[in-house]
C-alpha cells in the first residue's frame, strides 16, 4: 500500500543512500531489528495512507479530469475531450491564463523579497528579548490567525475604500471624482510582455498577504532560533563578530532547516495564494490560478473540466519546485 | 426527464402566448405580450393593479392539445405526516424571521408534520448548491428561477412537481412557465420576487425640484442639471463585479427589445452583433454622467452616496434600501425610461425566489405538502409580516399591507410586458463570470470594446458548447 | 546577546515602528467593533464616536450562533490537531532518523502533497466522501456517509495538513544529535521508546510552533467543511461570521464584532504555546 503508491510518485530514492547514510549516522532499515521494523511500519504505514487516501487519489483524479468536459453531475455526461481544455487555457481563456500565472510570479517576489526578510528581522530582533517582546510577538501574529471574513473588511472597508478608507482619507482624496480606486483600478504599474504585468489593484492586494506572511515567518524563525545553539553565539561574539558578521556567519547557518522551511513556505504560500483574493471579490486584473480553478469547479459552475485543467498546472509548478527543491537539499546532505 | 441532448436556454426563453400555450417550456424571462405579466392568472388579484385581463380567458380558449396546466391531483394541507426539512439560505434576520413564520403557520396548519429548517448562510449557500443538491440532506431547497433551475431539473438532481401545480392558485402563467423545465414540467414554487429600477432619494430630488424623468431627453437634462449642481448623475459601483450587470441588461432591453435579450442570455446571439455593440456606445455615452472607480466600491457606498445627496440616482435592486434605516422612508424609484420609442420600457430584471424539491427525499408527501403551502397567500402574508422587502407572488396575498416600495414594485412588474432574472440567473454561471470581467474592464476603458466582444463571444463559444452533452 | 545600547534601542525603535504600522488596519476594525453601523457609515470609520456601545459583540454572539459553533470547532480542532502532530512526527521520525529505501521518496511525497491546494481535491474528494458509509449515529455521521460527517472533516485536516507537519517536523529532527540514536540503541532500547521517549521531547519547540499554526489553520478553515458538511448547524466556527454577512447587506461592524471574539481563540492558544519555544531553550544545551 505504500510502496506502489510511491513508485507510482515517479520518484525513485537515490541509491547512494545506504553508503554515505551509514556514515552520518543513520541506521540503515537492514539493520534493524525485527520487531523494530514491525514498529516502523507500523508508524509510516497509516499516516501515508490517510494522506495517499484523501489527498494524493483526488489529485489524481483531478489530472484525469482535466481531459474530460465533465459538468459535475451525472458520470454519464463525462466525455474524454483530450488536451482541448488545455489548448482552450491558451487560446479563449489566455488572458486569464497568463494573467494569473505572472500574479503568481510577482506574489512569490514580493514575498520573498519584502515579507520573509521582514519576517526574519523581526523574530531576531523579538529572539533578544528586549522589552514588550511578547506583546509585539502576538501583535504580528495576530493577522495570521484572522479570518478571512474579517481580513477582507479590514482592508477593503478601513484601508481601501474610496470614500472612507484610511489611504484616501490621509491623502486628502475623498471628493467625488477625486477618489483613487485602490482596489478597482487595473492598469498596469510594472509591465511585463504583451500587455501584461503587475496591475496596481494586484499590488493593492499583495499588501495583506505580506501584512500575514510576516507574522507566519516570524513565528517559524522564533523556533528555530530558541533552540539554537547559544554556545555558538557566545563563541563568535568573543571572538569580536558584529551582529551582522554573526547573524550572516553563525546564526543563518546553524538554522538552515528552518531557512529551508521558510523558503518552501514561501513558495507554497505563492503558488497557493487564494482566500485574500477572493474574500476581496477578485477584481479584474487580480487572477492568481487558485482562484481560476475554483472559478471553474466550485459555485454553480460547472466547467469541471476546464478547472481542472487549471489545477493540473498548478500541481505541475508545485511539482517543479518540489523535485528541484528536494533534489538541491538532499545532494548537500549527502556531499 | 429528457436524457437526450440538453437544449439551449433560448429554447424555452423566450415564448409569444400560443407557445406558452402550446408547449409550455420556457425559462426565466417571460413574455405575456398585451397584458400584465403576473395577470395571466385565475382573476384574483384585489388591490394590485393588473393591466389588462383578457389573457386568462384567450389562454382557456387555446388549450386544447397540450394542457398548460397540470390537472388537479388531490394534494391538500393536511394530509401528509412525519418530518421534512427545508435547506434555506436566509441567513439575514428578516428572511430567516419570515421562513420561520412560514414554518410556524404550515405547523399549526397540519400539527402532524415537524418542519426543520437548516439554514446556510446566503453566500455560502448559493455557492456550494451544487453540493448541497447532490447531498440530498433536506426535502425542500431555496432556490431561484432562472436558467440555473432548468439546469438542476434536467440533471435530476430536483424533483418533478406538476402535481403540486394542479393544486396551484393564485400564481398566474408567468409564474408557471418560469417554473417549468425543459420536458414541460413543473419544477419550482416561486414565492417572491423584487425589481430593479432607478432609485433615488426623495428629499434630495424635492429639494432640487427634480422630477422623475420619462423619457431620454428628460434623463439626460437631469442627469446635466445635476452635474451643473456638483452632483454625480448615477451612482455607480461594482464591488463583485455582478451590479452593473443591472446596467447592461436594463440597456439592453432598451436599445435592443427583451426578446433579443434573452436570445443572447441564451447564447442564440453573438457577441459581436453589430446590436450588442450597439449597447456598448450606448453605455459610453452615459458613463460620464456614472461615479468613476466603481471597481473598487460597494453598492452599499453607493446607496449611501445617492442617500447623503453626493449622487443622484442609483440603478440597482430595491434592496438598496436595506444600506441604511432612513432609506427606507427617503428612498424611490422609476423604471429607467425607454431610448427607443418603438421598443419602450416595459422590460426590467425581476428576480424570483423559491422554493424546489430534491429528487429523492426523505418524506415525498410532507415536501410537496410544505411547497404547495409556500405557494399560498397565507404563507406568504406570513412571511411578509416578517420581511417586507419582497413582493409575494401570489396575487392573493395581502398587499394592502405593501409598504410604499412593495406597492411600487409591484406595480412596476405587474405593468412588464417581459421579465429577466437579471444576468447571472439567466446565463450559465461560468459565462455570467466572463461577462462581469469584460463589464468591469468596459467601465474602466471603454476604448477596447470591439475586440473584448470578440473574446467575449470566443469565450461563450466554448461555454456553451459543454452545454450540449 | 546584545553587544551594545544602541543596537538595543535601534532594535526597540524600529520593533515598535513596525508593530505600529501592522496594527494600523487592526486598530480601524477595532474601532469599528464598538460602534454602530449607521455612525460609521456615514461619519467614516475614524470620525469622533458619538456613542460606544458593546451591542455588535452581543448580536454577533447570537446571530452568528457563537456557542454552538464554537463547540463544533472544538470537536474537530482538537482531535485533528492531536493526530495531526502524532502522524506527522511518527513520519518524520522514520525518515530523518533512519535510512531506508523509501525515506526520499516518502518524504517528497509529504512535501509535494504538501503543497498541493485544496482546490485540485476538492471535486473528487467530496465524491469519495459520499461513497464511503458510515453508521448513522449522532457524533459518528448524521447522514450515514463520510460526507456530512464530523469525522470526515476532521480526517481530511490530517490528511491535509500532515504534509506541511511531515516536511517540518523531518527538517527540525535532522538537526538533532545523531548520537542520541545510537546511546539509545546501545542501551537496548526499540524503536518506540526511542521515538516517544527521547526524539519527541526535543521536538518540542517544533511542535508548539506547529501546534499554533495548524490550530489556527484548521480553526479558521471554511474551505473543507462547507464542501463536505450540509447542515448549517454542524458548520465550525467560521460560518457564524458568514452567517452576520447579508444577503445583499453587510454590517461590517457586527463582522468586526464577531472576528474579535473569533480570534479571541487562536490568539489564546499561541500565547500559552509561545511560552514552549522558551522551555525549548533546553534542547540547545545538549552538545553532544
Amino acid at each position: 500500500m505504500a510502496a506502489p503508491e510511491l513508485t507510482k510518485s515517479r520518484m525513485r530514492p537515490k541509491k547512494a543512500d545506504k553508503g554515505p547514510a551509514a556514515k552520518s549516522g543513520r541506521r540503515s532499515y537492514s539493520a534493524m531489528g525485527r520487531s523494530d521494523k514491525r514498529t516502523i511500519f507500523a508508524m509510516v504505514a497509516l499516516p501515508t495512507s490517510l494522506h495517499v487516501a484523501f489527498v494524493w487519489i483526488p489529485a489524481i483524479a483531478t489530472i484525469c479530469l482535466s481531459f474530460t468536459n465533465w459538468n459535475g453531475f451525472k458520470f454519464s455526461t463525462m466525455k474524454w475531450v483530450g488536451l482541448r481544455n488545455y489548448k482552450q487555457l491558451v487560446t479563449v481563456f489566455e488572458d486569464d491564463f497568463y494573467e494569473s500565472l505572472l500574479n503568481n510570479a510577482w506574489v512569490l517576489i514580493f514575498l520573498f523579497v519584502v515579507g520573509t526578510p521582514l519576517g526574519i528581522l523581526a523574530a531576531y530582533l523579538l529572539d533578544k528579548n528586549l522589552r514588550g517582546t511578547a506583546v509585539y510577538q502576538s501583535l504580528l501574529y495576530l493577522p495570521v490567525v484572522l479570518s478571512l471574513a474579517v481580513v477582507g473588511f479590514i482592508w477593503k472597508s478601513v484601508i481601501y475604500s474610496p470614500r472612507q478608507g484610511l489611504l484616501n482619507t490621509a491623502l486628502g482624496r475623498t471628493g467625488e471624482g477625486d477618489q483613487i480606486d485602490w482596489l478597482g483600478n487595473s492598469d498596469i504599474l510594472i509591465p511585463f510582455f504583451g500587455g501584461y504585468g503587475l496591475s496596481k489593484n494586484f499590488l493593492a492586494l499583495i499588501a495583506p498577504m505580506i501584512w500575514q506572511h510576516v507574522g507566519y515567518v516570524m513565528v517559524l524563525y522564533l523556533a528555530g532560533l530558541k533552540s539554537a545553539d547559544p554556545s555558538l553565539r557566545e563563541a563568535s561574539a568573543i571572538d569580536g563578530a558584529n551582529e551582522w558578521q554573526m547573524f550572516r556567519r553563525v546564526i543563518m547557518p546553524s538554522i538552515k532547516p528552518v531557512n529551508v522551511v521558510v523558503m518552501v513556505i514561501t513558495v507554497i504560500t505563492a503558488l497557493r495564494i487564494f482566500d485574500i483574493i477572493a474574500v476581496l471579490n477578485n477584481p479584474n486584473g487580480t487572477n492568481v490560478l487558485s482562484v481560476l480553478v475554483t472559478d471553474n469547479i466550485s459555485g454553480e459552475s460547472s466547467s469541471i473540466g476546464r478547472g481542472s485543467a487549471y489545477a493540473t498546472v498548478l500541481l505541475l509548478l508545485c511539482f517543479g519546485f518540489v523535485i528541484w527543491y528536494l533534489r538541491n537539499a538532499f545532494r548537500e546532505e549527502l556531499e | 426527464m429528457s436524457e437526450s441532448r440538453y437544449p439551449a436556454p433560448t429554447e424555452w426563453a423566450k415564448m409569444s402566448r400560443r407557445d406558452m400555450i402550446r408547449k409550455s417550456a420556457v425559462a426565466g424571462g417571460v413574455v405575456v405580450a398585451g397584458g400584465g405579466l403576473l395577470a395571466a392568472c385565475g382573476g384574483d388579484s384585489e388591490g394590485v393593479d393588473t393591466g389588462s385581463s383578457d389573457t386568462s380567458t384567450n389562454t382557456d380558449a387555446e388549450s386544447t392539445e397540450e394542457a398548460a396546466a397540470p390537472a388537479p391531483s388531490g394534494i391538500a394541507i393536511g394530509n401528509a405526516s412525519g418530518s421534512v426539512s427545508i435547506g434555506s439560505n436566509a441567513s439575514d434576520e428578516a428572511p430567516q424571521a419570515g421562513l420561520a413564520a412560514v414554518v410556524a403557520a404550515y405547523e399549526g396548519a397540519n400539527p402532524n408534520v415537524d418542519v426543520a429548517i437548516n439554514t446556510l448562510d446566503h453566500n455560502t449557500y448559493q455557492e456550494n448548491i451544487t453540493t448541497i443538491l447532490q447531498a440530498q440532506d433536506d426535502d425542500v431547497l431555496a432556490w431561484f428561477a432562472g436558467f440555473r433551475n432548468k439546469f438542476f431539473a434536467d440533471q435530476g438532481l430536483v424533483g418533478d412537481i406538476s402535481d403540486v401545480w394542479g393544486e396551484i392558485s393564485g400564481l398566474g402563467e408567468g409564474f408557471r412557465a418560469a417554473s417549468t423545465a425543459s420536458d414541460g414540467k413543473q419544477y419550482f414554487v416561486p414565492t417572491a420576487y423584487y425589481t430593479w429600477a432607478v432609485n433615488y432619494s426623495r428629499p434630495v430630488f424635492e429639494e432640487n425640484g427634480w422630477s422623475e424623468p420619462t423619457d431620454l431627453d428628460s434623463l439626460l437634462s437631469l442627469s446635466e442639471d445635476m452635474m451643473a449642481k456638483g452632483i454625480t448623475p448615477f451612482a455607480f459601483a461594482n464591488d463583485g463585479k455582478w451590479p452593473i450587470m443591472g446596467t447592461f441588461d436594463v440597456l439592453n432591453m432598451r436599445v435592443n427589445g427583451y426578446d433579443f435579450h434573452i436570445d443572447l442570455m441564451g447564447g442564440k446571439e453573438s457577441w459581436t452583433d453589430e446590436r450588442v455593440r450597439a449597447v456598448f456606445d450606448t453605455w459610453e455615452t452615459l458613463l460620464p454622467f456614472h461615479q468613476e472607480g466603481a471597481n473598487g466600491r460597494t453598492w452599499q457606498e453607493s446607496a449611501i452616496d445617492m442617500m447623503e445627496g453626493r449622487a443622484g440616482m442609483y440603478l440597482l435592486g430595491t434592496f438598496a434600501a436595506s444600506a441604511d434605516d432612513r432609506l427606507l422612508d427617503e428612498m424611490d424609484f422609476f423604471n429607467f425610461p425607454a431610448l427607443d420609442e418603438s421598443i419602450g420600457a416595459l422590460s426590467l430584471d425581476a428576480p424570483i425566489d423559491g422554493y424546489q424539491m430534491v429528487a429523492s427525499p426523505d418524506n415525498v408527501d410532507a415536501a410537496k405538502e410544505l411547497l404547495l403551502w409556500m405557494s399560498t397567500p397565507e404563507s406568504q402574508n406570513a412571511y411578509l409580516s416578517e420581511d417586507p422587502s419582497v413582493v409575494a407572488s401570489n396575487s392573493g396575498a395581502d398587499s394592502a399591507g405593501y409598504n410604499r416600495l412593495q406597492k411600487k414594485s409591484a406595480e412596476l412588474a405587474n405593468a412588464a410586458t417581459g421579465i429577466s432574472q437579471f444576468l447571472d440567473r439567466d446565463t450559465i454561471p461560468d459565462f455570467a463570470g466572463a461577462c462581469g470581467d469584460m463589464f468591469a474592464e468596459f467601465i474602466e476603458d471603454p476604448s477596447g470594446v470591439g475586440d473584448a466582444l470578440a473574446d467575449l463571444q470566443e469565450k461563450k463559444e466554448a461555454i456553451f458548447a459543454d452545454f450540449g452533452n | 546577546m546584545i553587544t551594545n545600547r544602541r543596537n538595543a534601542v535601534i532594535a526597540q525603535v524600529f520593533l515598535f515602528t513596525l508593530v505600529l504600522l501592522w496594527m494600523v488596519p487592526l486598530i480601524g476594525m477595532v474601532f469599528s467593533s464598538f460602534r454602530p453601523l449607521a455612525e460609521t457609515s456615514t461619519d467614516g470609520i475614524f470620525s469622533w464616536p458619538d456613542a460606544l456601545t458593546l451591542d455588535n459583540f452581543r448580536d454577533a454572539w447570537e446571530r452568528g450562533n457563537i456557542p454552538r459553533h464554537l463547540m463544533v470547532t472544538f470537536i474537530i480542532v482538537i482531535p485533528a490537531l492531536i493526530l495531526v502532530l502524532f502522524f506527522s512526527s511518527m513520519v518524520a521520525f522514520a525518515v530523518s532518523r533512519y535510512s531506508w529505501k523509501f525515506n526520499l521518496s516518502l518524504l517528497m511525497l509529504f512535501t509535494a502533497g504538501n503543497l498541493l491546494p485544496p482546490q485540485t481535491m476538492i471535486q473528487p474528494l467530496f465524491q469519495i466522501y459520499r461513497r464511503i458509509p458510515l453508521p448513522e449515529i449522532p457524533l459518528i455521521s448524521e447522514t450515514g456517509e463520510m460526507r456530512g460527517s464530523l469525522i470526515g472533516l476532521i480526517l481530511i485536516h490530517v490528511a491535509f495538513q500532515s504534509g506541511f507537519c511531515t516536511f517540518v517536523l523531518s527538517n527540525y529532527m535532522k538537526t538533532l544529535p545523531k548520537e542520541l540514536n545510537e546511546a539509545a540503541q546501545v542501551d537496548g532500547a526499540s524503536m518506540w521508546r526511542q521515538y516517544w521517549q527521547i526524539i519527541m521531547p526535543l521536538t518540542r519547540p517544533a511542535l508548539a510552533a506547529l501546534a499554533t499554526l495548524e490550530f489556527s489553520w484548521i480553526y479558521n478553515d471554511f474551505f473543507w467543511a462547507v464542501v463536505l458538511i450540509q447542515k448549517g448547524d454542524n458548520l465550525p466556527i467560521t460560518s457564524s461570521l458568514q452567517n452576520l454577512s447579508g444577503q445583499f447587506f453587510t454590517d461590517d461592524n457586527l463582522v468586526a464584532a464577531g472576528s474579535l471574539l473569533v480570534a479571541l481563540p487562536t490568539v489564546v492558544v499561541y500565547l500559552i504555546l509561545r511560552r514552549q519555544f522558551i522551555s525549548g531553550l533546553a534542547v540547545g544545551a545538549s552538545k553532544g
